[in-house]
């Protein structure tokens, strides 16, 4: 099956409807492997267990970071291939970016309380992610202010590309500005600063919650296909009911 | 396995996760569940697609 196929989306939720069953088995798998793993990591000399938050804290917000990435291709394809799945792909990304960057925030307001004294300051990175967090709220009610789903596609899909410069903002913030937030620990320049203790736990559960992007978008895409035959149904039934 | 002074903040943040999640999941679940139930609908009310196909076959 080439790309070209998954174009169809009656091939595409054929395709959906064998490996979803599968992609989520898988998923649960690892999270369980993850979770197993984040209870056993040690306790950090500084932190203590409040290190253990890292373990969902730093996967969300990669996600939230990643999906924005996913909706700005989606968008691309949206604008200048007219790919008939971008605007479902888009569409349904959002409301699960949206959910990874408020557990982001979240998370990370709660590990920020013990280790910095303050559940939220307004500085570079926890500003930038919030920015992020209210531009998913923007698109999602986009999507729901305008009917035609081809029209809100190209404004989504615009308003996504001028969202995306904020991706650089939140990844070089704390190297561009002073910020309690501490720099990047896992993928910099040198390689990682985590012991292998810390750093596999973190990869496993960041695998895991990539996994479980992937499955509830795919499941989350069949239904707004779904949801578009019904429209597209229920439109030739009043235009037939209109004929008569 | 002893979570220190901060155990509240740790259970905290591996409770929203759990719940954003399952909120996730129902969420899919249920739609899916519903536009099933609306084609369905339709079908019994004589829409037919125009390729002819049955709206809810998705195999």
């Amino acid at each position: 099956m080439s790309l070209t196929d998954l174009a169809n989306p009656t091939r595409f939720l054929s395709l959906t409807t064998r490996i979803l069953p599968w992609l989520a088995g898988l998923t649960a798998c690892l999270l369980t492997l993850g979770l197993i793993q984040s209870a056993l990591a040690p306790d950090d000399y500084q932190q203590g267990a409040t290190v253990k938050i890292m373990f969902v804290h730093v996967p969300n917000a990669w996600l939230s970071m990643f999906v924005w990435g996913v909706m700005s291709l989606a968008a691309l394809g949206t604008l200048v291939w007219r790919h008939p799945l971008a605007d479902v792909a888009a569409k349904t990304a959002a409301p699960i970016g949206a959910a990874f960057t408020f557990l982001a925030l979240f998370t990370g307001s709660l590990w920020g309380r013990p280790m910095w004294g303050t559940y939220w300051e307004w500085d570079a990175r926890l500003t930038s992610m919030l920015i992020l967090f209210l531009m998913y709220l923007g698109l999602i009610a986009l999507w729901r202010a305008v009917e035609d789903p081809s029209r809100a596609a190209r404004a989504a899909a615009i308003l996504t590309l001028v969202g995306a410069i904020n991706l650089p903002v939140i990844k070089f913030s704390v190297d561009w500005w002073n910020t309690l937030h501490q720099p990047a620990s896992v993928m910099r320049m040198g390689g990682t600063a985590l012991d292998k203790s810390f750093l596999i736990p973190l990869l496993v559960m960041a695998i895991a919650f990539s996994l479980l992007f992937v499955t509830l978008h795919l499941a989350a895409m069949r239904n707004e296909i779904l949801r578009r035959r019904v429209r597209t149904l229920q439109m030739m039934q009043a235009s037939r009911a209109g004929s008569v | 396995m002893a979570l220190g002074p901060y155990a509240s903040f740790i259970v905290w943040s591996y409770a929203a996760v759990a719940i954003v999640v399952a909120i996730l999941i129902g969420w899919v679940g249920f739609d899916y569940r519903r536009q099933k139930a609306r084609l369905r609908a339709l079908e019994a009310a004589g829409a037919v697609r125009r390729s002819g196909k049955s709206a809810t076959d998705i195999s």
